[in-house]
């Protein structure tokens, strides 16, 4: 008797499974070659945001009016140098943009956590329930799609004030959707299947059924959306950061070390504006790369078309 | 036929009442709305005279209403930097927001084609990796960094472009003045050049690769090897035959492109001074001036909305196989 329920059971993944799905993945990230520098950029912007405080070698906010618009390599206080020159006040550009890593994975993940927890909710309820609170929600979801989405950003920030709760919040709301289809979907797809019936035979609960039966098996397309939305996020909050919507002026980010830049153009400090948009360049480029690899893996069929 | 464009036209009310929605609750998200209309320096009274005069004293829904009201009359109260009507001076900005955002949008699509065109049928050659290298990091690239890029180089460095500066084509235009408007054309897309670049770049790189994917798709088909051995040229089976179906998921997203790039647009008008709405935005924010940030929303909203539609029903003309 227990043998013929457990085939019906989904078996939990073992260790060996994880182990080889895991060997194959690192081989054809390896095949890939662009994912390995993507994921070793990556890896570097991690530690950056986790340890900036003890590898920056000035204290991001120090003002230094004598050495303002020091050109990078140039000679700032107590003997050391601004490796990457230093802004109209004279602070560290260096330290500073290893502050700014903090802000903008952190956004960058916390949004996605926020709209990707908001997202596959909503998709989950709605592909599994369908009816009126499916339709309420997808024409939900049709009204902000309709809506150029920095512009809800704008009008939502320019009320609420910038900040990192705000921003993170905004940025969140504005991602759901993307979620909440792709989940809607599999959902609608899933519901029918026979190992979703034989949960529900066995007198599984629903929330059990929709969490525990079907959630795991939308996990892996999950992954790909993700990897290119915090690409997306980021580059929003550097937008944002730039308009002056995002965290308060004081605390570092890339995007508004873009915007203090601007004032030193025609002056041609050059250093401000080129430091920063190359580390969010290639932080989005390797989230873009990891993406592009995590489909590829994760879909074979559409390798054939990329 | 016409069921599903009136459908289309009550989903987009829907959607534009929708929008007023939203800008109405982010206004009272803040707490009492009344304090974004006033000096810091203001006393009580005056500020219960205002919030009497604006009609937050009233309950929610009468408010709502009469926003509504209002939104549909244009009438998004005073700039409270300028002291004039907000609607007015969004108005005055758009036509230099259009020309920049048609412009960038022009660039990415006609020069998408070509690329992811180029790109599939040189499949993995240097051709292909070079443009989807290419592609990649426009896809990666924030527009304003871009922006300031080009400033820096070929505006400051090699001079060839102007850093600044707009030439109005559109706004002579509309006002009947075709001698002007056509007189300024030349030097019109001169300053239009770097800043559509820099906005356009993205979708390009997006575009592109959307191209070359459904372009090796479509190759693949049976009509298209049909084609072939018919004898036809292959420059003709690639044009009359693969491209006619290939280029359909780009014009599908040129309505969500627009839209993303008027979102670009807003940005990037603040690294060139471009007089446009992006600029009177970012202005408006620095001053807190809600009613312009308000109506510059609503604005580009609803005409970001009736692109839209107009996109649908073109898309239902070229792809017959749409079914109404």
């Amino acid at each position: 008797m227990t043998e013929q329920t457990d085939a019906f059971v989904l078996q939990p993944q073992t260790g060996s499974r994880f182990r080889r799905e895991f060997g194959r993945g690192a081989r054809s990230m390896v095949a890939a070659k662009w994912p390995i520098l993507a994921l070793m950029i990556l890896l570097v912007v991690l530690v950056v945001a986790i340890f900036g405080p003890v590898i920056a070698p000035m204290d991001p906010n120090r003002q230094n009016i004598i050495l303002r618009l020091a050109a990078p390599m140039a000679d700032g206080p107590n003997g050391q140098i601004f490796l990457m020159g230093s802004d109209a006040l004279g602070r560290d550009a260096f330290s500073r943009l290893l502050y700014g890593a903090r802000v903008s994975l952190l956004v960058g993940v916390s949004a996605i956590l926020v709209g990707g927890t908001l997202g596959v909710s909503a998709g989950l309820v709605s592909g599994y329930f369908g009816g009126w609170i499916d339709d309420v929600l997808m024409r939900l979801g049709d009204i902000q799609l309709a809506f150029p989405f920095i512009l809800l950003a704008i009008m939502f920030l320019v009320v609420l004030g910038p900040g990192l709760f705000n921003l993170i919040v905004v940025l969140g709301i504005g991602q759901w959707v993307t979620y909440a289809r792709i989940v809607r979907a599999q959902t609608l797809s899933l519901r029918e299947k026979e190992f979703v019936e034989a949960a529900r035979a066995m007198g599984d609960s629903t929330a059990s059924i929709i969490f525990r039966t079907i959630l795991p098996n939308i996990i892996a397309p999950l992954t790909v959306i993700a990897s290119f939305n915090v690409a997306s996020v980021i580059l929003a909050e550097a937008a944002l950061s730039f308009l002056g919507l995002g965290v308060p002026a004081e605390v570092p980010t890339w995007g508004s070390m873009l915007a203090q830049s601007r004032d030193q153009l025609i002056a041609n400090k050059w250093w401000l504006a080129i430091f920063p948009g190359l580390a969010i360049v290639f932080t989005v480029l390797s989230f873009n790369i990891m993406g592009d690899w995590l489909r590829d893996f994760l879909d074979p069929r559409l390798k054939e078309r990329s | 036929m016409w069921t599903f464009i009136v459908r289309r036209l009550l989903q987009s009310v829907i959607v534009i009442l929708g929008v007023t929605l939203i800008s109405f609750i982010s206004l009272q998200m803040g707490g009492d709305p009344t304090f974004l209309f006033v000096s810091e320096r203001a006393s009580e009274e005056e500020i219960q005279m205002i919030r009497e005069a604006l009609g937050f004293d009233k309950p929610l829904h009468i408010q709502y209403l009469t926003y509504l009201k209002n939104v549909a009359l244009g009438d998004f109260g005073n700039s409270l930097s300028y002291r004039q009507p907000a609607m007015g001076i969004v108005l005055g900005a758009l036509p230099a927001t259009i020309e920049l955002t048609l412009f960038s949008m022009f660039l990415a699509i006609s020069l998408a084609i070509p690329f992811g065109v180029f790109a599939a049928l040189y499949r993995g050659t240097a051709v292909d990796g070079g443009i989807m290298t290419l592609a990649m990091f426009g896809q990666s690239i924030p527009s304003f960094w871009m922006g300031i890029m080009m400033i820096l180089f070929f505006g400051l460095y090699l001079g060839w472009f102007p850093i600044s500066g707009h030439i109005p084509f559109l706004k002579p235009l509309f006002h009947g003045n075709l001698a002007t408007a056509f007189g300024n054309l030349t030097s019109s897309v001169y300053h239009l050049m770097m800043p559509a670049i820099a906005v356009g770049f993205y979708s390009l790189s997006r575009n592109a690769r959307l191209v070359r994917s459904s372009m090796l798709e479509v190759l693949g088909q049976d009509y298209v090897r049909t084609a072939r051995s018919k004898g036809i040229s292959e420059r003709a089976v690639v044009v009359n035959h693969a491209l006619r179906n290939a280029w359909l998921p780009v014009v599908t997203m040129i309505g969500l492109e627009f839209g993303f790039l008027l979102g670009g647009v807003v940005v990037i008008e603040t690294v060139f001074s471009w007089p446009g709405i992006g600029r009177l935005v970012f202005n408006a924010i620095n001053q807190r001036d809600i009613p312009v940030v308000q109506a510059s929303v609503i604005v580009l909203s609803v005409i970001f909305i009736a692109l839209n539609l107009i996109v649908d029903l073109i898309y239902v003309r070229i792809d017959p196989r749409v079914k109404l």
